[in-house]
């Protein structure tokens, strides 16, 4: 599904990955783990491909194909979804009109037809239910004074809406109370197939009790230093990242 | 070639001549023209036009009377209107009254000609009461406008009537002078609890110049309701200088909505008198602009009278060497207490080349009053473009859709329904793209 190949990219200046390597087949989830300023979010940016970023060596690879020069937005048509640390404010747009016109253009850019109205409304009403999301929610501005639960909420929302291939979920887990982060690892298992692929970043262990993941990366100063299976998790909640900040 | 203030006023001795000297009109024309032979075309040297050279344009051969009637098919220009909806239309072309595109009425109201409201006896008491009573005698380009007026729009819609269909004033330049000058000038009475709904537009149907000058005077009585809808969007040859004056009786309600897309030099005067209490004022624009075009935005609110309220709200979006002038001011009178007076102006820069001028001017003399402005100028927000494009919206779209959402608390408040699809049509021809915004 997602194979990245010796990847340094650069903000400016200042090199912050300095030689990723991943390999996440369909029907996987992989959870990158590590202390704060260790790359993570940088990595979650230059997949979804964020122009700031500058990758100096190395390629990314969706389904076989070199995505490295793509648009964002392209992207997102070959089935990337970024959940973000941060979701942006829209005022003026309103969630169902923002995702109307995410899932046609995409739809446009496959020389599909626009989804029916009928079927729109269906399938809104569909995953919202699996979110426990207020229909009033869903006129609102997008993101304009959501609290930091339903940003991430109408995240998880959004990427059931247009079932990526490849789901990169960026510390989805800050900010949510312990119900909001049950209905939001609920939505991810129930959407996880065997055609699909999550990629989990996390600071804490926490979220990994509820979307189980296959394999931990431990991630520091750019470079992936540790993998493992599910324990790896554990051991650094125990351990504390000072254990890999020890032996780097 | 003469220049065009010596031909301006050669020509109206020549204009005189086809008039009836012997009526009122014939004093308020000769002071105008006095009043503009001293002033002249303002210059960038007026604090008012600071932002705002007419210099270039004046530069052209314009003729001054159009030199034959032109005709043409409604297929060419059914576009600009709204046709979707059924209105009164009241169209010119060259400046001269079309029958053949219009649809005027004396059914209930009034709506028709300025030429038969200055000439026929029947409206001589109505022409005395109101024409030229709320323009300001001093502006040069309104006393231009004055000395010529013979045409535009005259509406009049009686006490409690409700126009029945929305009326669209409709200025169309030929282009067979190879550059043409015209003064369009317009009266709108509402009556006392009446209400009407006006969409006005000048479109010009090839390249060659055109300058506008246009006066508008507009009478909002008591517990009436007036909304006023001005779309700018032609041609880059096409020059306008708009100047309204709107005097509201109390408890009226008067709204004014600019929609600047096209021309090349477009300046709105906007003025809105109060002579009664509980009046509300709405000034409300959208201007989208790039190349080398200018809009111009100077509004004035003059609260003289306690507890009313004046909401002024304009967007701009500026790309290419474009530039845009917003310059608005509120006037408080020591005797409007419980002022409640609103003014916002937000604009987003597309390009470095862009240019917004913004200046919000309050002149407060009451001590009891509610008064606000805030004024932005910011660019495109590059981390809600990623977060749309991530959801795979094209950058394209995504900054079109961006656009029309801060364009969209202006675009709200329309309250014609095809009118606010047209307009919405418009926004998107003009970013690019083709989408429906159903927001």
């Amino acid at each position: 599904m997602l194979s990245i190949k010796n990847l340094h990219a650069r903000v400016e200046d200042k090199e912050i990955l300095r030689g990723i390597n991943l390999e996440v087949k369909a029907g996987e989830v992989h959870a990158i783990m590590g202390p704060n300023g260790s790359g993570k979010s940088t990595l979650s940016s230059v997949i979804a491909g964020k122009e700031e970023y500058e990758v100096t060596d190395g390629q990314i690879f969706l389904e076989g194909e070199d995505i490295g020069e793509m648009a964002p937005e392209e992207r997102a048509h070959k089935g990337i979804f970024l959940s973000f640390q941060y979701p942006v404010e829209i005022p003026g747009v309103s969630v169902t009109n923002f995702m109307k016109t995410a899932i046609n253009e995409t739809r446009k850019a496959k020389g599909e037809a626009e989804m029916p109205a009928n079927e729109m409304l269906k399938l809104i009403r569909e995953k919202s239910e699996l979110l426990e999301i207020d229909r009033k929610f869903l006129s609102r501005s997008l993101n304009e004074g959501f609290s930091g639960g339903e940003k991430k909420r109408n995240e998880i929302f959004q990427m059931a809406m247009l079932e990526p291939k490849l789901a990169i979920l960026d510390e989805t887990d800050s900010g949510l109370d312990i119900d909001a982060l049950r209905i939001v690892a609920n939505g991810v298992n129930k959407l996880r197939s065997e055609n699909n692929a999550v990629v989990v970043i996390t600071h804490y262990q926490r979220l990994l009790d509820y979307i189980v993941p296959d394999f931990v990366h431990v991630l520091y100063n750019g470079k992936i230093v540790k993998s493992g299976g599910k324990e790896l998790a554990y051991e650094l909640e125990e351990k504390g990242y000072d254990w890999i900040k020890s032996e780097n | 070639m003469m220049e065009l203030k010596e031909k301006l006023l050669s020509s109206f001795m020549a204009f005189e001549a086809n008039v009836d000297v012997d009526s009122d009109l014939h004093n308020v024309r000769t002071e105008a023209i006095k009043n503009f032979e001293i002033k002249g075309f303002p210059t960038k040297k007026e604090e008012a036009w600071k932002y705002t050279s007419l210099n270039a344009v004046l530069k052209n051969d314009f003729s001054v009377f159009p030199k034959q009637e032109n005709v043409i098919s409604h297929v060419e220009v059914k576009k600009y209107f709204i046709h979707e909806i059924d209105t009164y239309k009241v169209v010119f072309i060259d400046g001269v009254f079309s029958s053949f595109l219009s649809s005027t009425t004396h059914d209930g109201l009034d709506v028709c000609l300025m030429s038969s409201a200055l000439t026929k006896p029947k409206y001589k008491e109505v022409i005395e009461t109101y024409f030229n009573k709320i323009a300001n005698i001093d502006d040069s380009l309104t006393s231009l406008n004055t000395a010529f007026a013979s045409e535009g729009a005259y509406i009049n819609i009686p006490k409690n009537k409700i126009a029945d269909k929305p009326i669209e004033i409709m200025y169309l330049s030929t282009g067979t002078e190879a550059a043409l000058m015209v003064q369009p000038r317009n009266l709108i009475i509402v009556g006392e609890n009446a209400q009407v709904q006006i969409i006005e537009r000048h479109q010009s149907l090839n390249s060659n110049p055109v300058l506008t000058n246009s006066v508008t005077e507009i009478f909002v009585q008591e517990r009436a309701i007036a909304d006023y809808y001005k779309i700018q969007n032609d041609v880059q040859s096409a020059n306008l200088v708009d100047n309204t004056y709107i005097a509201q009786k109390g408890h009226s309600v008067a709204s004014v909505h600019t929609f600047s897309f096209g021309g090349n030099i477009t300046r709105n005067n906007l003025n809105f008198y109060h002579q009664g209490e509980r009046i509300e004022s709405i000034l409300k624009g959208i201007t989208i602009i790039g190349d080398k075009q200018l809009v111009d935005h100077y509004t004035l609110v003059q609260h003289a009278e306690p507890n009313c309220e004046s909401h002024q709200n304009y967007k701009g979006i500026f790309d290419g060497n474009s530039t845009g002038v917003f310059n608005g001011k509120i006037y408080v009178e020591r005797e409007a207490q419980k002022t409640d007076a609103f003014q916002q102006n937000n604009n987003i820069l597309l390009s470095e080349k862009a240019t917004i001028n913004a200046k919000p001017q309050l002149e407060i003399f009451a001590d009891d009053v509610k008064c606000s402005h805030g004024c932005t100028i910011g660019q495109l927000d590059e981390s809600a473009m990623f977060y749309m494009q991530s959801r795979g919206i094209p950058q394209k779209e995504a900054k079109a859709l961006l656009m029309y959402a801060f364009s969209n608390e202006v675009i709200e408040s329309i309250k014609i329904p095809e009118l606010k699809s047209r307009i919405t049509k418009i926004i998107a021809t003009k970013l690019g793209v083709n989408m429906g915004f159903d927001l």
